[in-house]
């Protein structure tokens, strides 16, 4: 994966059990378009973060499949259920296949 | 753009259809030469391939700026009126934009850690557009939101 991309994530502080949680994340990617060209005309090849998803404690929050059409540094919230404390698992795919993983350790009181 | 002639209705008519003919044939060529770009017609194409069948109105909403000033960055929020169980849960949200060079925009699918449907991202429009958003129901119903956004700077490079 290219080094430029660093996920960052954001959870409310305190969870209670059965709340509605939003989570909101932030990679740094370029996600060029493959529309652009290069001083010499040449267009510049796609490179694009194609794919994010979201686990709770295993069991899939979302799973999102990006076109270019998301703008430079995507940034995605979403919410999901704390039924229990676990952990959020996010990936995001890159075009070429690198992934980049963060983990979110939730506490439900 | 509107021309400011008075005449019998077929007339003004007539002068306004090949002002436009013209003007998008000017355009369509300057674009074409650039890069193919989505349309209405392809835009539905494609949600179809995506979620085929008839679309109903209601239970989808689309929270966007009317105007967007910077093309680069627009922020988008899609929400689903949905207790996320049985039918009634929403499986899975496809976004098309009609203008931009191609008409996707993102597919999204939710899990059984799912807890409602709202979902924020940005995108990137070429120019003033529609964005068309289906969401595919547990029972298979689909709903869809249209939203026209105008976009001052367009935000595609090129």
């Amino acid at each position: 994966m290219s080094e430029d991309i660093k996920p960052r994530i954001r959870v409310p502080s305190s969870i209670k059990k059965g709340d509605m949680v939003e989570v909101k994340t932030l990679v740094s990617h370029v996600m060029e378009t493959g529309q652009r060209k290069d001083a010499q005309g040449k267009t510049i090849p796609r490179k694009i973060v194609n794919r994010f998803t979201c686990a709770y404690n295993g069991k899939m929050v979302i799973d999102m499949k990006i076109e270019p059409a998301i703008s430079a540094n995507p940034y995605i919230s979403f919410f999901f259920r704390a039924v229990d404390s676990g952990k959020l698992e996010m990936a995001w795919t890159e075009d070429g296949g690198a992934v980049a993983k963060a983990e979110q350790a939730i506490t439900v009181s | 753009m509107r021309i400011p002639v008075v005449t019998s209705a077929p007339d003004r008519r007539r002068l306004l259809m090949t002002a436009t003919a013209g003007g998008a044939a000017l355009v369509a060529g300057a674009l074409l030469a650039r890069r193919a770009a989505a349309t209405p017609e392809s835009a539905r194409a494609l949600l179809q391939t995506l979620a085929k069948g008839d679309y109903k109105d209601g239970k989808i909403s689309l929270k966007a700026p009317e105007i967007a000033e910077n093309g680069n960055t627009v922020p988008i929020t899609v929400m689903v009126d949905s207790k996320m169980e049985g039918a009634d849960r929403v499986k899975k949200i496809h976004v098309v934009a009609d203008g931009n060079p191609l008409p996707g925009v993102l597919s999204m699918e939710f899990g059984e850690g799912s807890g409602k449907v709202e979902v924020q991202f940005r995108i990137r429009l070429a120019e003033t557009q529609k964005l068309v958003a289906v969401a595919e129901m547990g029972d298979g119903a689909l709903y869809s939101v249209t939203r026209e956004i105008k976009v001052t700077i367009g935000g595609c490079g090129g």
